[in-house]
């Protein structure tokens, strides 16, 4: 074999074991749900195989699904930009700290080690009716019956931020970490502020980082379906919701089907065009 | 009066004192480098003079004008970074027109002004240009031509040359320098290589843990240093602890080893009080190494224990009896192999005495 041969196909033998598993994991259950969406339910309960364009019609057209992907997308939007707010600050003061970075990135890791589900649920505690802050408001007199905090929009929008900030900050604070501190100082030698450096130099920089912890909250939260469930109204229910319901309670597989390659595909686009604009390197060396 | 003065600035970093107790004055329109090697505490004194860092004690004037206070973008200087630092994500033009931009310029002003510095850096053509199209050297011509667009009191080079390659950095060297030369700026240069601070300063600023060892003209500062760490810095020297016998107007009259007793002008010998302990300085290619020895020069005889061919010139490795010393002579047809006994000459005035 020939050295050129060789080193072509070096690459590929390394890459196999992880394209093995992509398509044994990934792809070849997507194709499987992709042929269930075109089934159908029938009455009694046993999925009938074909080809039927039932599911994506009532999808695509049912003004209720319509309704709850665009309040999905909104609440996945409100969740990114207050992320980003708050994400912003405590990356740049991470990026910028000398000695104990390591530890505030550790304090940053730290809540990935419990459960998504039990982070979640902690809110529950801390804002029930006989929750944490309830109580702590009835007993010094502030209000004389708890107060209805859980269950909305609201609740659900403060547990994916609870879940997506790490990711926020993680992202800007890699774009951060990568601009020259020596940038700053030489914007405000020749007579910006500190403030203004900032936002000719630091900020414009960091864009991509931020571009790349946005569209993580952004497709993160959007395909949510824990959250709204436990913090959560009725009329509180994201797309995946839907999907869930479909699946696991009336056990439409054919309609959840057809419902979660709607959602992947709406995010889907929402990638490609943050790719076309951005390019996926940022993302990737956000996650690394 | 002094475009720059530092009085009694200390630095310190916690328990760390980085520049102790220093103070300087750096007149108008001078080229004055800080020299020293990583750690003496150049830089952090030029960061101070930017505004960078606040001194821990200590004063600094610019332009008359005490500067403690005075937030750095209101200093009005020229900083030149080892590592450039443009703007990447401005163009050549764009990083050249940021500080006019802080200045209420005119628009057509900036067109102008910018141009006229492209032009001083001889890069006119690469206004359009982003500096990740440019080699290092533009680059470097686009950090100076972004300082001094601005026309700043004090130019601050902190090792601007050390990211280039050899050959590019020697002519840098000379292009700096006539740049500086031709708009007059006050410039205070960092660097810890010798031939660079030799080559371009009108004075030498030696510093080392943190003190200012010596200030002078780059050839006082070679041909007399004040101290043994100077003399060491500064090319490469022989050291011969000995004795001073006695000090008069006419010179000072040194005993030391290999060499016995050495007259040393008394020119070269500043820093000797009288008769004590002291040190001879001989710099490494005034000591001339021949067959025979010398009638009219000290001589003694040695053993070439290594050469370092350099091409026009040779580094010799030598011992006499217990003291190693170096010698650099110009390779006149062939260089003395190693093993081969020579006999060192060398002139009684081409040597410096420092007190021991």
């Amino acid at each position: 074999m020939s050295v050129e041969a060789r080193e072509r196909r070096q690459p590929w033998i390394l890459l196999s074991p992880a394209l093995g598993a992509v398509t044994l994991l990934l792809l070849v259950p997507l194709a499987f749900i992709v042929v269930y969406s075109f089934w159908l339910r029938s009455a009694v309960g046993a999925d009938t195989p074909g080809f039927h364009l039932d599911n994506w019609q009532r999808a695509l057209t049912d003004p209720f699904f319509r309704y709850i992907l665009l309040n999905t997308l909104k609440i996945a939007a409100i969740t990114t930009v207050i992320c980003a707010l708050l994400g912003y600050p405590a990356a740049y003061f991470i990026a910028r700290s000398r000695g104990n970075k390591l530890i505030l990135l550790l304090l940053l890791m730290l809540p990935f080690w419990i459960s998504y589900i039990i982070r979640t649920m902690s809110w529950i505690n801390i804002l029930g009716s006989s929750g944490a802050l309830n109580t702590a408001l009835m007993s010094v007199g502030v209000i004389s019956e708890p107060i209805r905090m859980l269950y909305n929009e609201g609740t659900v929008i403060l547990g994916l931020v609870h879940f997506l900030l790490p990711f926020m900050v993680l992202n800007i604070y890699v774009s951060l970490e990568g601009i020259d501190t020596n940038l700053e100082d030489a914007a405000t030698s020749l007579g910006a502020t500190r403030w203004q450096a900032f936002l000719q130099v630091t900020l414009p920089l960091s864009l991509p980082g931020l571009a790349a912890g946005g569209l993580l909250c952004f497709v993160l939260g959007a395909g949510t379906y824990i959250t709204p469930l436990i913090l959560g109204g009725p009329r509180d229910a994201m797309f995946a919701n839907l999907v869930f319901e479909a699946i696991i309670t009336q056990l439409n597989w054919p309609m959840g089907s057809a419902l979660s390659l709607l959602l992947l595909m709406v995010l889907g686009v929402l990638v490609a065009i943050y790719n076309r604009y951005l390019g996926m390197s940022q993302l990737t060396k956000g996650l690394g | 009066m002094s475009a720059v003065e530092l009085n009694n600035i200390v630095k310190r970093f916690g328990a760390f004192t980085a520049v102790e107790k220093t103070s300087l004055s750096i007149p108008e329109g001078a080229f004055v480098t800080l020299l020293g090697p990583s750690g003496c505490g150049k830089t952090t004194t030029l960061r101070m003079i930017a505004g960078l860092l606040d001194p821990t004690e200590g004063e600094i004037v610019i332009g008359g004008r005490r500067v403690n206070d005075v937030p750095i973008h209101k200093r009005n200087l020229g900083l030149v970074f080892q590592n450039y630092a443009l703007f990447p994500h401005k163009t050549v033009a764009e990083n050249v027109a940021f500080g006019l931009r802080y200045r209420k310029v005119p628009r057509d002003e900036i067109t102008r002004r910018v141009r006229d510095a492209l032009e001083l850096v001889q890069l006119p053509q690469l206004g359009d240009r982003y500096p990740k199209a440019l080699s290092g050297g533009q680059q470097q011509r686009i950090a100076l031509a972004r300082a001094i667009v601005i026309e700043p009191d004090v130019l601050l080079l902190d090792e601007p040359l050390s990211a280039l390659d050899a050959n590019l950095r020697e002519d840098m060297r000379v292009e700096l320098k006539r740049i500086q030369e031709r708009i007059g700026v006050t410039t205070v240069f960092v660097t810890h290589d010798q031939s660079e601070a030799l080559a371009m300063s009108d004075r030498i600023v030696v510093m080392s843990n943190g003190r200012v060892e010596q200030v002078g003209a780059p050839e006082e500062v070679y041909t007399t240093p004040a101290s043994e760490f100077v003399a060491r810095f500064l090319g490469a020297s022989n050291i011969l602890e000995g004795r001073c016998l006695s000090r008069g107007p006419e010179g000072a009259v040194l005993e030391v080893p290999v060499f016995g007793t050495v007259r040393v002008p008394s020119a070269r010998a500043p820093h000797l009080g009288g008769a004590g302990p002291a040190k001879l300085v001989v710099r490494a290619e005034k000591l001339i190494l021949r067959e025979a020895p010398a009638r009219d020069a000290l001589s003694a005889p040695a053993t070439i224990e290594a050469v370092d061919y350099q091409g026009q010139a040779a580094r010799y490795f030598l011992r006499a009896g217990d003291t190693a010393l170096q010698a650099i002579n110009m390779i006149d047809a062939r260089p003395f192999p190693a093993g081969a006994q020579v006999h060192m000459t060398l002139r009684p005035q081409d040597c410096a005495a420092l007190p021991g």
